[in-house]
């Protein structure tokens, strides 16, 4: 069989098997960065105004998910993840659940990059002038108002070169997910390969397919970061 | 809080006994003062004196450690700290006379990720909960007023300091506040851009508007100000209509402050 006919999206071709492994992968990194960001926001305003016991919580939080290697992190999370789960569902008496593995991909890529999220907008927030907030409180605006009108739109700025790298990264973690046994775009690949013998063509086509995401992701990321910065004049 | 007598009735401000340390430092020793209906207070003093603490207790961007705040006869309400200090009681108390207080900062405070209309329209949308139809028009007509109407789709930084600090009092008087606050507003600016803004202040001062001024100015605060408050030490050591102050100082720090301003 050629090249096109291995590709094509109907079988026998793989097309079709590899689209939607990439489509898994982007839909596990998509919830998994939304799920990250989250966790980072809370994470970091904890760590910035939150007591001593929730400071040193998330210190252990952001210390060990950024120590211990993202595979291992995510067979452990995985499968303590899905234990405990089943534990609960018994102690409440109920049957034990198959927990999806677009939902396990999406928890653990989550806390993953929830770690990484904390310093990176902890790091945007400090960069806010504080004469910014002292405006917002002289002006009587409610905590909340002021996270939603000041503190999260003018820290962007400052996040946005660390919070588009982590987009990329969690676009290849999923490929992580493949040990667990999630069929995403390199799992796919696999299979794809294994059963044809064409090893070379599959992962040439899924690399290209994950660089034609980081060339998209580049040109959304440049759209936010001219909206974000409209405020601040370039310097030199 | 009853308030029968007429001369109450016209007190804005009162301030009383105020004390405020940091750590061991006091900086206010118990400061007394009552601004009334469009009266206009400039507070003089050496770095060092207490005098812009004092500005940012009224609004609690400072909570004092000891004294009372009114505003209009209402007291700010305070609560033991458990640290031998106080804080607001009443968070929404606070927040509710912060709306009626506006100030201008040393380092005008703009919102950078706004336009300047964005940020005259930004309390009274979303803190006083005015349609935006209304607030635009106002906050074009005080753009206009200061000078800035051509620029309100610019950004804060990429205008001078002069403008920023004009479109800031915009921004303060965007709320139609009860008082102004002005907390040195002209120490940042560059020597030629100081005049600007000092003007846009002489007039608002002229329409009988309540403020407090604290500055450097020594010209412009005998021009414009009912009443100076010289400020040394944490203690208000003498206050006074501007010819008397500047004419006829009492106290040799007062005679020396000036002296060595002139």
């Amino acid at each position: 069989m050629s090249a096109f006919e291995l590709l094509a999206f109907s079988p026998p071709g793989w097309g079709a098997v590899l689209l939607r492994g990439l489509a898994m992968s982007m839909s596990v990194a998509f919830g998994g960065y939304l799920v990250g960001l989250l966790i980072g926001i809370g994470g970091a305003f904890g760590k910035l105004y939150g007591g001593p016991v929730l400071r040193d919580l998330l210190a252990c939080y952001t210390t060990v998910v950024r120590a211990i290697p993202e595979l291992v992190l995510i067979v452990l999370l995985f499968y303590v993840g899905s234990d405990i789960v089943n534990q609960v569902m018994q102690l409440l008496g109920r049957p034990p659940i198959d927990i999806s593995g677009l939902a396990a991909g999406i928890m653990v890529i989550g806390v993953v990059q929830g770690a990484y999220s904390t310093e990176v907008i902890r790091g945007a927030i400090k960069a806010i002038p504080p004469g910014m907030i002292e405006a917002a409180r002289a002006y009587g605006m409610k905590p909340s108002l002021m996270l939603r009108r000041i503190t999260l739109p003018a820290m962007l700025p400052h996040a946005i070169p660390g919070l588009s790298n982590l987009w990329l990264i969690a676009t290849k973690d999923t490929a992580l997910l493949a040990v667990i046994g999630f069929t995403e775009l390199t799992l796919a690949t696999r299979q794809a390969g294994g059963a044809t013998k064409h090893y070379f063509l599959f992962f040439s086509a899924a690399g290209v397919l994950y660089l034609i995401v980081t060339l998209l992701s580049n040109v959304l990321i440049r759209s936010i970061e001219r909206r974000a910065y409209r405020g601040i004049p370039e310097v030199g | 809080m009853a308030h029968s007598s007429g001369t109450d009735a016209a007190k804005v401000i009162e301030v009383i006994d105020l004390h405020k340390s940091f750590g061991d430092l006091e900086v206010l020793k118990g400061v007394s003062l009552d601004a009334h209906q469009g009266e206009v207070i400039a507070i003089i003093g050496g770095s060092g004196s207490g005098k812009s603490t004092m500005l940012r207790c009224i609004n609690m961007l400072e909570t004092p450690t000891s004294g009372t705040i009114k505003v209009h006869g209402e007291a700010i309400e305070m609560k033991r700290d458990g640290k031998g200090g106080l804080k607001p009681a009443d968070q929404d108390q606070v927040r509710r006379i912060r709306t009626r207080l506006a100030m201008v900062f040393q380092s005008f405070n703009l919102w950078q990720h706004m336009t300047l209309l964005e940020n005259v329209i930004e309390v009274p949308v979303h803190v006083l909960g005015r349609s935006k139809a209304e607030s635009t028009e106002l906050a074009e007509s005080l753009l206009k007023r200061v000078g800035l109407h051509e620029k309100h789709d610019t950004y804060p930084m990429f205008l001078s300091g002069g403008q920023q600090q004009r479109a800031a009092i915009a921004r303060a008087l965007a709320i139609q506040p009860e008082v102004m606050l002005f907390d040195e507003p002209t120490s940042a600016l560059d020597p030629e851009l100081i005049g600007e803004v000092l003007a846009v202040i002489g007039d608002l001062a002229k329409e009988g508007r309540t403020m407090l001024l604290v500055t450097h100015e020594m010209k412009f605060a005998r021009e414009v100000a009912d009443r100076i408050i010289f400020l040394h030490n944490g203690i208000i050591a003498e206050a006074g209509p501007p010819e008397q102050i500047f004419g006829a100082p009492e106290s040799e720090h007062l005679k020396r402050f000036i002296s060595a301003l002139s």
